[in-house]
């Protein structure tokens, strides 16, 4: 657990992506794979399910430490960080045994995982004494996988970077080695090493090919439309449909599986010859166009979609590129070339829930830049470019795929409400609620917490601090007075807000010094909003 | 004989800040008084503007350094019995940094201490901190949670000569930030000066003379951190400066470089992350919670007064669980936790 616990503590510590490379080259050079392929499990985003209850955890880490339950939330208000407050909390305390180290297999296997099955004063009894048995950055480290907050600032391809040095081979062949479903056993891991593919190979996704957000200045300085393949980029969310064999399955770029929530697009998938691996878009589709994005929202995180569900909000998949064809890797060919032997294979299938992405033809920027203003109508978010002659890449690598987006909508805003943020953020006020005028009273628009400086995070939270008028638990009511320029992508209405309206990813632009309350819009011009959306 | 509900506090707060009547003083004013007794030089506790100014004698330089040459500065030995109006005044080492006090005010057997900054962990810059029993305590409270628990300074310092080799064998210069007063001098005396050339900003050399004179270790040769002396630090050298020069052109002179924090808030992950630094050291000028509490009960007073950050938090401990009377010394609000630039 320790040789994991450093692990952690100097991939937060560093900024660099060398240091943090070079800290994960090192730990895997030396862990055995029973500790390996846990490592990859933590490090590589997934979760243990949640052994114990969140109540229950707080609680009783509150006895354990000896201070009263105000303190500790107290403290973690403070920090930010349940785990990371319980495990100072605890280091405080005197001990009687010598403390431990035990591998993090061990600690996963035989500690974690068992606590569930186990009645409340058990797991109580039995928390304590692992407690015991660790020291701070390791309680730390424990805290953090109990109640699943375990993340840290490396990236899956870093990872996959590391463990590529250490097996002699490409980036990308250990990102696909390495995508899926991950097994945390020995056998898993030191396949990663031999390219030894387990039984589900066939379910593997390819790393998606990641685009760059463009502006007008960079637009300007891309050679030639005759070079560039021009599409719509969709409002939906981003997906890889494998089918090989007769298995099809569905990931999202988060790597997430999605096959149980589009039932339909799957056995439509089934039902065509041959394998195939398809990138696209799955939207919420309406008729001839995609349906909001909060439609689609619907569908997502369900165990079962119902009937009803499928006719309320009818779903397709928007193909845009293939990846590999009757087995063959096709990620090497050019983009031209996927794209016709898509739209080939595409006219053979039937392909209710399927569509393919239409080319935009555009003999001149100027009239991309023009068909670009028709985003919003068409409710998409703006134009994709991709260079006709670029291979499909293994992530983001920038200048072949470029995503150039409408510009938000901005509403000048009165900052009304803030809590104290969690993360990097603990310990300031970066939670923020903002509000427009309705006649003469203020109603909150939009919660956003991103987007300001360092600088004037801290600034912002010396004024808050100063300009508190009452406080409700963790919420602190402020002076009317800050206005902010607010950004945000979408709009729509919704009787779960006050306000009537709920936008989509708003966040903030600018602190706007220069207004004054009066200055800041109205939900009347808000709402105005509404009718260029729909 | 202690302030019951009918009696006038001895120091009670004011806006001009902590007043006592009885004496017609004030301790670390926030706006202009005639006579102020300060407890140490740092922005948040001595103003320019009051018309006198009593401070330990061991803290009179760096103060007129502080605030003027021309103000009017006197100073008391450490431990001085001095009458003021209808009260004894005697000031008291601090430990927060050189000449730091804690001041003593006594009414009629009444006893009275508002300690300022104090910490009572080991430090060789500065007088080591003394307790004084009295019957109402008036403490700070930068760090009042028991989050924070301050490693052995030796440690510290030892993770500090390492992580400055580790950078000096990447041909990193190593910036460490510090408080320009009392901290930046504490490292200075701290770290092993034989690994390489030491550089200091203007704003932590300025202070050097009055720590040399007092015979505080400062090593010797240290250099300029300033385009001159840059060939000399680059890729070897410990620059020490305060935070405020990150992500200025004076730092960048440096670079490649190492950033580092010494602070007791590099205790909370978020705190280190959010300043995008690459390390952070746990080194503080202030008391953690054990501390607080140990000069709670050393004081032996019932009653205590919390001023200067966590507050509420302590204020409620101490009630709750020693069944002290504990207050908050200024209103809600007002004088809220400083946030993690600055720890003076
Ligand atoms: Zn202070
Ligand atoms: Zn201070």
């Amino acid at each position: 657990m320790k040789g994991f616990s450093e692990l952690y503590l100097s991939l937060d510590a560093s900024n660099r992506k060398n240091e943090k490379l070079a800290a994960l080259r090192n730990y895997f050079s030396v862990v055995p794979p029973e500790d390996g392929a846990w490592a990859v499990f933590f490090l590589t985003g997934n979760r243990l399910k949640r052994p114990i209850r969140m109540t229950d955890f707080r609680k009783w880490a509150g006895l354990a430490c000896g201070q009263p339950a105000w303190l500790v939330d107290e403290c973690y208000n403070h920090v930010g960080d349940l785990a990371e407050t319980l495990a100072l909390l605890l280091s405080e305390r005197k001990r009687s045994i010598q403390i431990q180290d035990r591998p993090l297999h061990q600690v996963v296997q035989e500690d974690i995982i068992p606590l569930r099955d186990l009645g409340l004063e058990e797991q109580r009894e039995r928390l304590e004494s692992i407690w015991e048995h660790l020291d701070g950055s390791s309680c730390f480290i424990f805290n953090k996988l109990i109640t699943g907050g375990f993340r840290v600032g490396v990236s899956q391809s870093l990872v996959a970077a590391a463990l590529a040095e250490l097996a002699n081979v490409e980036p990308a062949i250990m990102a696909h080695r390495m995508m899926g479903i991950w097994k945390p056993t020995p056998c898993a891991y030191k396949a990663l090493f031999t390219g030894a593919h387990s039984e589900d190979q066939s379910a593997k996704p390819y790393p998606f090919c990641l685009s760059y957000p463009l502006d007008e200045i960079a637009r300007s300085r891309l050679d030639t439309i005759s070079n560039w393949q021009v599409e719509w980029k969709w409002d939906g969310i981003r997906a890889q449909l494998i089918k090989r064999g007769n298995e099809v399955i569905l990931w999202s770029r988060g790597e997430e599986m999605l096959t149980d929530q589009f039932p339909e697009i799957v056995e439509e998938a089934a039902s065509w010859s041959g394998s195939i691996v398809l990138d696209g878009e799955l939207l919420a589709w309406d008729h001839d166009s995609p349906a909001p994005f909060s439609e689609l929202q619907r569908r997502l995180g369900r165990k079962n979609v119902s009937v009803k569900m499928r006719n309320d909000v009818p779903v397709l998949f928007m193909s845009y590129d293939l990846l590999e064809f009757d087995g063959v890797d096709f990620r090497n060919k050019s983009t031209q070339e996927r794209r016709s032997i898509l739209q080939s294979w595409s006219s053979g299938i039937s392909s209710r829930y399927f569509g393919i992405s239409p080319l935009i033809d555009a003999c001149s920027w100027e009239v991309v830049l023009r068909l670009r203003e028709e985003s919003r109508r068409r409710r998409v978010e703006g134009i994709m470019l991709k260079r006709k002659e670029a291979p499909y890449h293994s992530g983001r690598k920038k200048g072949d795929w470029w995503k150039w987006k409408v510009a938000p909508y901005t509403i000048d805003a009165i900052m009304i409400y803030a809590q104290l943020g969690h993360g990097r953020r603990a310990g300031l006020y970066t939670d923020y609620t903002f509000a427009v005028w309705n006649e003469d009273s203020l109603v909150p628009i939009a919660k956003a917490y991103s987007g300001l400086s360092d600088l004037d995070i801290r600034k912002v939270d010396r004024w808050i601090r100063q300009n508190t008028t009452d406080s409700h638990g963790p919420v602190r009511v402020l002076e009317p007075k800050q206005v902010f320029e607010i950004a945000f992508e979408g709009i729509n209405e919704s009787k779960r807000h006050k306000s009537g309206i709920a936008v989509r990813f708003p966040r903030i632009i600018r602190w706007r010094k220069d207004k004054l309350p009066k200055d800041a819009d109205s939900l009347k011009m808000v709402r105005s909003l509404l009718a260029v959306d729909s | 004989m202690l302030i019951g509900s009918n009696q006038q506090p001895l120091i009670k707060w004011t806006t001009r800040g902590l007043y006592c009547e009885k004496g017609d003083f004030y301790i670390d004013p926030c706006r202009r008084v005639d006579r102020a007794l300060i407890t140490h030089a740092h922005s948040d506790h001595a103003r320019v503007g009051m018309k006198s100014y009593l401070t330990a004698d061991a803290g009179v330089g760096i103060l007129k350094e502080r605030i003027g040459i021309d103000s009017s500065i006197s100073g008391i030995p450490f431990g001085k019995h001095q009458r003021i109006g209808g009260v004894i005044v005697s000031f008291h080492p601090a430990g927060h940094l050189l000449g730091s006090a804690q001041i003593r005010v006594e009414h009629r057997g009444e006893v009275w201490v508002v300690t300022g900054d104090y910490k009572i962990t080991h430090d060789i810059s500065c007088e080591a901190f003394e307790p004084v029993r009295c019957h109402n305590l008036i403490t700070e409270a930068t760090f009042a949670l028991p989050v924070y628990s301050w490693p052995d300074s030796q440690l510290v310092f030892e993770q500090i000569n390492q992580w400055w080799l580790n950078n000096q064998a990447e041909g990193r210069c190593s910036v460490l930030f510090a408080y320009a007063l009392g901290k930046a001098q504490r490292l200075l005396c701290g770290i092993d000066h034989s690994i390489g050339p030491i550089g200091v900003h203007g704003a932590v050399e300025k202070m050097l003379p009055y720590y040399r004179k007092a015979g505080r270790a400062i090593p010797e040769g240290l250099l300029k951190a300033n385009a001159e002396n840059k060939e000399k630090l680059k890729g070897v050298g410990l620059i020490i400066a305060p935070g405020s020069v990150q992500n200025t052109p004076w730092l960048r002179k440096f670079a490649p470089y190492s950033l580092a924090f010494a602070s007791g808030w590099m205790a909370i992950r978020g705190a280190r992350r959010r300043r995008a630094l690459d390390r952070g050291f746990v080194i503080s000028d202030h008391v953690d919670w054990k501390g607080i509490l140990n000069t709670v009960d050393n004081s032996g007073a019932e009653c205590v007064g919390v001023t200067h950050g966590y507050a509420d938090a302590l204020v409620r401990w101490l009630g709750e669980e020693r069944g002290l009377r504990a207050y908050e010394v200024s209103p809600k609000y007002a004088k809220d936790r400083p946030g993690e630039e600055a720890e003076k």
